[in-house]
């Protein structure tokens, strides 16, 4: 167990309530969805789960650290999210260099990063000469770079056109194979949530709570032809029922 | 200029679909000319109506002097000219960096706290919309010192933008850029250098180009008002002198210095904005057609 989310509440200055009576556990090793439609609060148990923000009631407990708090988390966000005046080099350093890390151990982590990516021979380019999908790389390569314990990815390939989603979906699942962080994975898109985890929390329509949980019992490594197994589909059938009913209630 | 390394090459090992988007083309020696072309054209065209007019008409000098008789006069009166130049340049460019110091330092201050902002940016405006004319007679008034009086009236015309303009940036700064840095316990001091002032160059750069022109705008009108003579005046002493002392000629080649002055500081502020944003920012980069 990585962290426990208790009876969550989230009430926003302006009077929304965007979560209510939230209860999610985040296993090690584990590659969660949080699947929901749009507005649920999806990204808002992602803030909270980051520290981005406070937790109006209930709580966040957290299981693996020396003093009980979060530890490294590493945080990919919608958008690519990077400095358009440095280049990928400089940005995938950014959280190293904010916390001191001595430039000679900086600067191997940075390339380790960026090649676990593909992105190797892209260091001295800039986010505006990269396309969409890259600059996406970018992002993951500056979130592992810390070796987080814990990686935040919200609604991350949402914007990108499917056939780099696809080939991005299949890269992130290589590397998870191989690296075995946790995952917490943001999404509205139930094809994407199966294919990619090993669990997914269904949400409800905003005030957010988790309506039920579906394990995905599929083999990994997972790859295209899992796109197209009839487990798959069986799968992606289940959880659009279960989408459907947690949306009408 | 240089143009940024392509990466098409690469594209196919990393297998987007999506193409990257710009990158910059070389300009070439051609597209420059062809772009200089039609104003320089235009320039000589009005040049030579001009002196056609004044020889056909025959205007007297002192009415209208054609353009060569103006830059004869340019010629001849450099030993005058030259030294009221250095003069104004001397109090626009101090007074340009001054305003730059000032206005950062300020626009700073204004992005610590919103009470700062909120108590002081009115008198930053009013400075601002008092006309320069009206108040530089008491500024010569006070400060006996001349150059630094002309000074004082050409930062106040000068550092407005600068400070607007750095305030606008300093607080434009990516929320999510803001949220990352935050995620990952910055320091103020790290998000003030890392973040702020790098979204706010652009800014800076753009309030920087018109305070470039505000300052000499500004350094004029105070040597106008101030109106001394003597080794320590400026170009617009000279025009004022020559009005009075019915020198056309020399007057019309005074106000075309200033007026160079104000394209070539200009043309300065632009190549360092481009020298700085060229690598990242849009206002910098080449559109592909």
């Amino acid at each position: 167990m990585i962290a426990r989310l208790s009876r969550v509440d989230k009430v926003y200055g302006n009077g929304v309530v965007a979560l209510r009576g939230l209860d999610l556990a985040v296993g090690e090793g584990e590659f969660l969805s949080l699947l929901g439609p749009s507005g649920c609060g999806k990204s808002t148990v992602l803030r909270l789960v980051a520290g981005l923000g406070e937790v109006s009631g209930g709580r966040i407990e957290w299981s693996g650290t020396k003093d009980g708090g979060r530890g490294d988390i590493g945080f990919v966000f919608q958008e690519p999210t990077l400095m358009p005046w440095a280049t990928v080099r400089k940005n995938v350093l950014l959280p190293l260099k904010l916390r001191g890390v001595p430039p000679d151990e900086a600067g191997a982590r940075v390339r380790e990063a960026i090649e676990m990516v593909g992105l190797d021979g892209f260091e001295h380019a800039y986010p505006r000469e990269l396309s969409g999908g890259m600059k996406m790389r970018v992002s993951i390569a500056r979130a592992l770079v810390t070796h987080p314990r814990l990686l935040l990815m919200d609604e991350p390939f949402a914007s990108l056109d499917e056939i780099t989603r696809f080939k991005l979906d299949n890269d992130l699942l290589t590397l998870w194979a191989k690296q075995r962080w946790t995952v917490v994975f943001v999404t509205h898109s139930v094809y994407e949530s199966v294919y990619l985890s090993t669990r997914i929390a269904v949400m409800t329509a905003r005030p957010g709570r988790t309506a039920s949980e579906v394990t995905i019992d599929a083999p990994a490594p997972r790859d295209e032809s899992f796109r197209t197994s009839p487990l798959y589909n069986e799968y992606c059938r289940n959880v659009s029922a279960r989408l459907a009913e947690a949306t009408r209630a | 200029m240089a143009s940024v390394p392509t990466i098409e090459g690469k594209r196919a090992a990393v297998g987007d679909a999506d193409s990257p988007p710009a990158t910059q083309r070389r300009v070439d020696l051609w597209t420059v000319a062809g772009r200089a072309l039609p104003p320089v054209a235009i320039g000589v065209i009005v040049l030579v109506l001009w002196e056609l007019l004044v020889r056909v008409k025959e205007i007297p000098y002192y009415i209208l002097p054609g353009p060569l008789l103006i830059i004869g006069t340019l010629v001849k009166d450099w030993g005058t000219l030259y030294p009221s130049l250095l003069v104004t340049l001397a109090i626009t460019g101090a007074a340009l960096f001054v305003a730059t110091v000032a206005g950062v330092l300020i626009a700073i201050l204004f992005t610590q706290s919103r009470w700062v902002e909120r108590s002081l940016f009115p008198y930053a405006v009013i400075l601002q919309v008092t006309p320069v004319v009206a108040i530089a007679p008491l500024i010569i008034i006070w400060v006996k010192n001349i150059p630094i009086a002309l000074l004082i009236c050409a930062w106040i015309v000068a550092f407005f933008p600068i400070v607007s303009n750095t305030t606008l940036g300093l607080n434009s700064a990516d929320h999510n850029l803001l949220n990352l840095f935050q995620l990952y316990g910055a320091s103020r001091r790290q998000v003030f250098w890392y973040l702020r002032l790098p979204s706010a160059m652009p800014y800076f750069l753009g309030g920087l180009r018109i305070s470039g022109g505000l300052a000499l705008i500004g350094a004029v009108v105070a040597e106008f008002v101030a109106g001394t003579g003597g080794t320590q005046s400026g170009l617009a002493y000279r025009v004022l002198e020559s009005g009075y002392t019915m020198q056309i000629p020399r007057m019309f080649a005074a106000l075309f210095m200033i007026t160079c002055t104000g394209i070539v500081i200009f043309l300065l502020l632009n190549g360092l904005s481009y020298l700085v944003l060229r690598k990242w920012h849009e206002s910098a980069v080449k559109r592909e057609g």
